[in-house]
């Protein structure tokens, strides 16, 4: 942090440690300056639509796990348990193929597609987790009222796994924030540069500019922090969860 | 009922059917991740048989990918480097996360709020964290310019040794992924029964003894978790490898994930990624199939969610 307000000559003097001489926004200025902001909103965008696409195919899901009879569902849940092992890498190639043969290379698309599928695994777990908490007597009086799946859905199961579907919103954000993989290898251009991306690039822009570099991961890092601070309940419970039997 | 649900999806009608969805809700998100991630895991097999340059049309090969995998010796070290990195990024994490965990899941309040700063990396990208990291080992301008001769690296030249280069990802990662065990076994040592330890108590049994005897014994299924979190995650370190060594020196923290994107991302041989990916993929299959059978977590009923 301290050697954010460095000016690069003091950094190389004093070492990393060091408390700056001559405090400076320079380094704060010349990020903004680049590229960053519009690395920035890429990012936030990504992140939206992924949470979103997350939040409601992992919701419909555990419902369905839940609250469906026979086989099918049970198998359902099945395929997202092993998919919690897949490692994003070890895949990336074929999912290369897929999207270049989609026509989505290079696009925001790209990225958000297998960066919430990839998500879904452990949203899926955690909310079964909780909807599986959910009395059954609720239903049963919701059914005496004839209600239809849809209602049941937005009127008892979304209202009551809350705690659990923003765990699920808040962890999917920051995969996806935090995703490095699939821009790296998904998108090309400028334009559609993600911030983690655009961090790994500053390394060759800004050479032995170290200051400058920490500020960018230092300016990456505030949302987060940001909305960490908000939800910090649901992120270590969603965590801890994992951890419990 | 079950045939309802099972043939056509359709909303079963009956007195206890009656608002329980078919299986056709689930079908969006099962599509989608099947189609993002199963099938890539099944193509990237198939891809393994053949030749692709990244832009043509992948063409067969046969087991010319296999053969050359079998001899490469740059492919033996990879796998090599990647068994040990994560052997030894289990026997050092688990440890330090088992008895951060259990102490951080007392309700003191220093504790809670030195657990709530510690947790702090869990936030930032492995690209940040490593960043960081690797402006501190930088042998010119970083830290390790100061105290790289306290330990053993006079010219503070740290990453340029094949001994050091490595030892730096085993620690930069156990720094960045710490918190998140020790917060998993935190939450295992919360869900024990607080009346075990004060039978233990009654008994006489120290701290010690009833971590032995009660922390250790309850916390299986936490580790078997942890665990396999662990070591899928210790054979897929690459953003970190990526950035703090680049594979170097030479090739000696080229570990397996890091050799796939090398000869598919930068040499375009993208059929010998594959077979390498697939490496990845029975590894990681497997240990999680083990989870699947050792936890039981396929008939488990309700996670403790929301502490």
């Amino acid at each position: 942090m301290a050697a954010t307000f460095q000016t690069r000559d003091g950094y190389i003097d004093d070492g990393p440690l060091a408390l700056p001489d001559h405090p400076t926004l320079a380094n704060y200025r010349r990020v903004l300056r680049s590229d960053f902001l519009s690395y920035l909103l890429n990012t936030a965008l990504v992140t939206a639509v992924c949470a979103a696409i997350v939040i409601t195919l992992s919701v419909t899901v555990g419902y369905t796990v839940v609250r469906a009879r026979g086989r099918a569902s049970r198998r359902i849940f099945q395929i997202f348990l092993l998919g919690l092992a897949i490692p994003s890498q070890a895949v990336v190639i074929p999912v290369y193929l897929v999207i270049t043969k989609l026509h989505l290379y290079d696009t925001l698309l790209a990225v958000i597609l297998p960066t919430a599928a990839f998500s879904l695994p452990v949203s899926v777990l955690i909310l079964v987790g909780t909807m599986r908490d959910i009395d059954e007597e609720l239903y049963e009086s919701m059914a005496l009222d004839g209600a239809s799946p849809t209602r049941v859905l937005l009127q008892l199961v979304v209202p009551l796994s809350r705690s659990g579907i923003s765990t699920v919103g808040v962890m999917s954000a920051l995969h996806a924030w935090n995703g490095f993989l699939f821009p790296l290898l998904l998108t090309q251009s400028k334009s559609n540069r993600l911030l983690t991306l655009g961090l790994y690039d500053y390394v060759g822009e800004f050479r032995v500019d170290t200051p400058a570099l920490l500020t960018a991961v230092v300016l990456s890092i505030v949302p987060i922090f940001l909305v960490y601070l908000f939800a910090r309940r649901q992120l270590i419970s969603g965590l801890m969860g994992v951890g419990g039997k | 009922m079950a045939d309802a649900a099972k043939s056509g999806g359709r909303v079963s009608v009956g007195r206890a059917g009656v608002g329980r969805p078919g299986v056709v809700w689930a079908l969006p998100g099962a599509l989608f991740f099947v189609f993002f991630a199963v099938a890539p895991m099944v193509l990237v097999g198939a891809l393994a048989f053949t030749d692709w340059d990244g832009i043509g049309t992948p063409s067969w090969t046969g087991m010319s990918n296999w053969s050359r995998l079998w001899d490469d010796p740059e492919t033996h070290q990879a796998i090599w480097l990647s068994l040990v990195l994560t052997v030894l990024t289990w026997v050092f994490q688990t440890p330090l996360a088992l008895l951060l965990g259990v102490w951080a899941a007392g309700r003191q309040r220093n504790r809670a709020v030195l657990s709530a700063i510690f947790f702090l990396p869990l936030l930032g990208s492995s690209v940040a964290l490593a960043l960081v990291w690797k402006s501190l080992l930088d042998p010119n301008f970083g830290l390790i310019a100061d105290i790289g001769p306290a330990l053993g690296f006079a010219d503070g030249d740290l990453l340029g040794s094949s001994k050091g280069a490595f030892g730096a990802v085993l620690f930069v990662t156990a720094w960045q992924f710490i918190p998140l065990h020790t917060l998993i076994y935190q939450g295992g040592a919360r869900a024990i029964p607080r009346s075990l330890y004060d039978a233990a108590a009654i008994d006489g049994a120290g701290t010690v003894r009833q971590f032995f005897s009660i922390t250790l014994p309850q916390l299986r299924n936490t580790i078997v978790t942890s665990s396999v979190i662990m070591v899928v995650g210790a054979l897929t370190f690459f953003d970190t490898v990526l950035i703090l060594t680049k594979g170097g020196p030479g090739t000696d923290t080229t570990i397996v994930p890091y050799l796939m994107y090398k000869n598919g991302f930068q040499a375009f041989d993208l059929g010998y990624a594959s077979a390498v990916a697939t490496i990845l993929v029975v590894v990681a299959t497997t240990v999680s199939l083990l989870l699947v059978r050792l936890t039981g977590f396929a008939a488990m009923r309700s996670t403790r969610e929301g502490m």
